[in-house]
């Protein structure tokens, strides 16, 4: 193995662990203001211990997304220090910002949010929730830019020593790739949050426990879970699609798996992309569609991967392939999903159905699959790119960091993350089984 | 001036580091030897609970800043010193992991196992962290195209291609796990109450000898391994205040943790103080290197070379200011939120 695609795993391993934990939190942190809202509004106890209970398991999350969260800035020199070297300039800011403007917040509030409810007014405790919130929001748009700057470099200049240096701090911050980028991923973290919350009601109802509480969380879970299954195609995904279809048009063309330049190109629901051939094996194609979505009329044409240099090609063609397939195929059952359980809501027949209630709680790992693809999707769309158009990925790895150093703490790294994995999954079991405080009990825990 | 400037800027993160996170850090260390029982351990460990993410920032914004302040210097620094940082990323991974979860268990055994992956990791990262100034200040074997890869240790030997470790940087490492320690003692005489705080007390005296004796050790051994390291100060007399101040700090940690006038918060200023003294001193004597090499003066890392363009900083220095300025904001407030003895009852959640 190359250290180069050493120094690529690296990165991707460490970062895909690492937001499983940051999607969940940021989705939550929304819902959690939600429950503090009513429960203030209306003098709730019950919601009150409802998000009680979630903070917990926002509490358990977000130490797994701080600890795996630090490596990730880390990495940027360990691992990518000629890409950091040139382009610090403009990457290290959104950087710094995100521990400036964010952390100190979210870890300031958080720390008030779980620990000092008896110390603080019950205004004062909503509040601190609300900055949890911006505050992991804010962490998600400033990683977002440096992204973004990477997919679609903006505002830049180079210096006489080949570094990168910011023009325009607003040019930076605004975007357009960002901003596309950012509605998307959030929405994508509001579908994780509901998902689970949704999930644990399922399950409570299922197991015949704590009925009062699961209906909270399907209200809420379902309710937020619909909008945001809405808002992930439409406006969010679908916006984000045509912009990537303008500025990286090898991305769309090997997301999509069109090989040739068509005019009404088709979609490609299921097949398999054959680099060799420059086919796709056993597809199924919807005529015309593609077309459609990128520019709006059935008959326009869509650049192919042939009109694009060999040398260009995204490098992991199927997989780009298949993680574009998988986030938009998951993205249609969630869709399907939180339309009929929303259905079964507002009829107030959503606790009796159990096979939607068995559907809601299979179905939460789901969004988890679908974030880590559609960033995957991304990422990959990217390459052979490190900043797009501007250096290549082949530029960037440290290299003085030979490929078994890199193997060696990147297998460091899957043991250390395979014990936090399981550390994880048993803590939070353990939240879920011991559940909210029964409305009866007056013993506080 | 604008190297200068943001030379001390990078400088305060560091300080602000060591000084927020070094006493969790020293506290993790202490907490297995002075804690008698479950209460006082807990009690220990939330003095700490509401604030350690927070200290943790520093590390994190003060990276981010090093970042795009000196693009070159990062780049540099963190791809050579690749296998320490691994190391003690995976410490800090397994520390707050360890810290936050002991709540979460009621398994004694395994809080048991966790207290010790806790304060063991504390007291290893104290000196990574001692031993990574160290090796700041020794130089390491730059290359012409400016990187380098060090071994974690070579022969011992501060010489032309040392390795992470070596006996300067080792006594760098046990000045940082002492002087940490003495930090978090004097913090838990402020926040804990009873024998456990008078144990915290009590134990900063032996601790307070040995650090003496390294500081001097430590100061002399860093001439001798970068007799440059006095060039600053010769120039500029007045700024031999700041060994001054180092004495003058830890003489303050003695005077105001005496049993019979103890005043806690002024200990605790003075560790604070001394630890300031000691860093500023240190970036002090590199100025305006930042990385020297011990390959040749030629190679060194200076401000000069590292530093980004013009317009990079003009606008990293707005939102810099406003955005700490906020963020000290933040600090005042939940610090005072929590100021006072510790209060299990209202703590836990």
């Amino acid at each position: 193995m190359t250290a180069e695609l050493i120094h690529r795993l690296h990165f991707a391993f460490t970062v895909t662990f690492h937001y499983l934990f940051p999607q969940l939190t940021m989705g939550l942190a929304l819902l959690i203001v939600v429950l503090k809202s009513v429960a203030l509004k209306t003098g709730s106890e019950q919601w009150d211990r409802a998000a009680r209970f979630w903070a917990k398991i926002f509490g358990i999350n977000f130490v797994f997304g701080v600890v795996t969260g630090i490596p990730m800035e880390f990495e940027f020199g360990t691992n990518w220090a000629r890409f950091s070297r040139i382009s610090g300039g403009v990457i290290g800011q959104p950087l710094a910002m995100e521990g400036v403007f964010s952390f100190f917040l979210e870890s300031a509030f958080l720390g008030l949010f779980l620990y000092g409810e008896k110390r603080i007014s019950k205004w004062m405790h909503w509040f601190s929730a609300v900055m949890v919130f911006v505050g992991s929001w804010i962490s998600g748009f400033f990683i977002i830019v440096t992204d973004a700057w990477m997919q679609h470099p903006v505002a830049y200049d180079r210096l006489p020593n080949g570094q990168f240096e910011v023009l325009s701090f607003w040019q930076l911050l605004m975007n357009p790739w960002g901003l596309l980028q950012y509605i998307h991923n959030m929405t994508g973290a509001v579908i994780t949050g509901s998902f689970v919350m949704a999930a644990v009601g399922a399950f409570y109802l299922l197991e015949g426990h704590r009925q009062d509480y699961a209906r909270i969380f399907l209200k809420v879970g379902v309710t937020a879970g619909l909008v945001s299954s809405i808002l992930i195609i439409f406006p969010t995904g679908d916006l984000h699609g045509k912009y990537v279809a303008h500025n990286q048009p090898a991305a769309i063309a090997a997301m999509e798996g069109l090989f040739k330049t068509e005019t009404g190109a088709g979609m490609v629901l299921v097949g398999q992309p054959n680099e060799e051939t420059g086919l796709i094996d056993n597809p199924i194609v919807v005529n015309d569609l593609l077309s459609f979505l990128i520019y709006g009329t059935t008959k326009a044409e869509v650049k192919g991967l042939d009109q694009i240099p060999r040398d260009q090609w995204p490098t992991a063609l199927p997989l780009l392939f298949y993680a574009y397939h998988i986030m938009a195929g998951l993205g249609t059952w969630f869709l399907l999903l939180m339309v009929v359980s929303g259905f079964l809501l507002w009829r107030n027949r959503l606790e009796q159905s159990r096979w939607a209630l068995w559907a809601l709680l299979l179905s939460f790992p789901l969004p988890y699959i679908a974030n880590t693809a559609g960033w995957m999707t991304a990422e990959l769309g990217r390459q052979p790119w490190l900043i797009y158009g501007l250096m290549r990925t082949s530029e960037g790895y440290s290299n003085t960091v030979s490929a078994s150093n890199g193997l060696f703490t990147l297998i460091g790294f899957m043991g250390l993350y395979a014990l936090l994995g399981l550390l994880f999954t048993v803590l939070i079991y353990r939240e879920i089984s011991l559940g909210p405080e029964p409305i009866a009990s007056t013993t506080s825990h | 001036m604008t190297g200068f400037i943001w030379f001390w800027l990078v400088a305060v993160m560091i300080v602000g580091y060591v000084v927020l996170d070094g006493f969790d850090l020293g506290v993790g260390v202490l907490h297995l030897f002075l804690c008698r029982t479950e209460a006082e351990r807990r009690q220990t460990l939330a003095s700490i609970g509401p604030v350690w993410d927070g200290n943790e920032v520093w590390l994190l914004a003060g990276g981010g800043t090093l970042y795009f302040a000196f693009p070159l210097l990062y780049a540099s620094a963190f791809s050579g010193f690749y296998l320490p940082l691994m190391i003690v990323l995976w410490l800090l991974v397994l520390r707050g992991i360890s810290l936050e979860l002991r709540n979460h268990i009621d398994v004694g055994v395994w809080r048991a196992l966790l207290d010790g992956v806790f304060g063991l990791s504390s007291g290893l990262l104290t000196i990574f962290y001692g031993a990574a100034l160290a090796n700041v200040l020794r130089g390491v074997p730059l290359q012409a195209d400016g990187y380098f890869f060090l071994p974690l240790w070579t022969n011992w030997q501060p010489g032309p291609h040392p390795g992470i470790l070596d006996w300067y940087t080792v006594i760098g490492g046990c000045v940082a796990l002492v002087a940490l320690t003495i930090h978090g003692a004097l913090w838990l005489t402020i926040k804990t109450s009873g024998d456990l705080a008078e144990r915290a007390r009590r134990i900063v005296k032996p601790l307070w000898i040995a650090l003496g004796a390294l500081t001097i050790v430590s100061l002399y051994a860093t001439i001798h391994v970068r007799p440059g390291s006095l060039a600053n100060y010769t120039k500029y007399p007045f700024t031999f205040i700041v060994p001054v101040g180092v004495i003058a700090s830890l003489a303050g940690i003695w005077f105001f943790n005496r049993a019979a006038r103890l005043q806690p918060v002024k200990a605790f200023l003075s560790s604070s103080l001394y630890l300031f003294f000691m860093l500023a001193g240190a970036c002090w004597g590199l100025y305006p290197t930042l990385l020297p090499a011990t390959t040749g003066v030629d190679r060194d890392i200076t401000l000069a070379k590292a530093l980004s363009g013009p317009h990079t900083l003009a606008v990293g220095f707005v939102w810099w200011t406003f955005g700490m300025a906020l963020a000290l904001c933040y600090v005042v407030f939940v610090y005072s939120r929590f100021r006072g003895k510790v209060d299990l009852a209202s703590t836990m959640h």
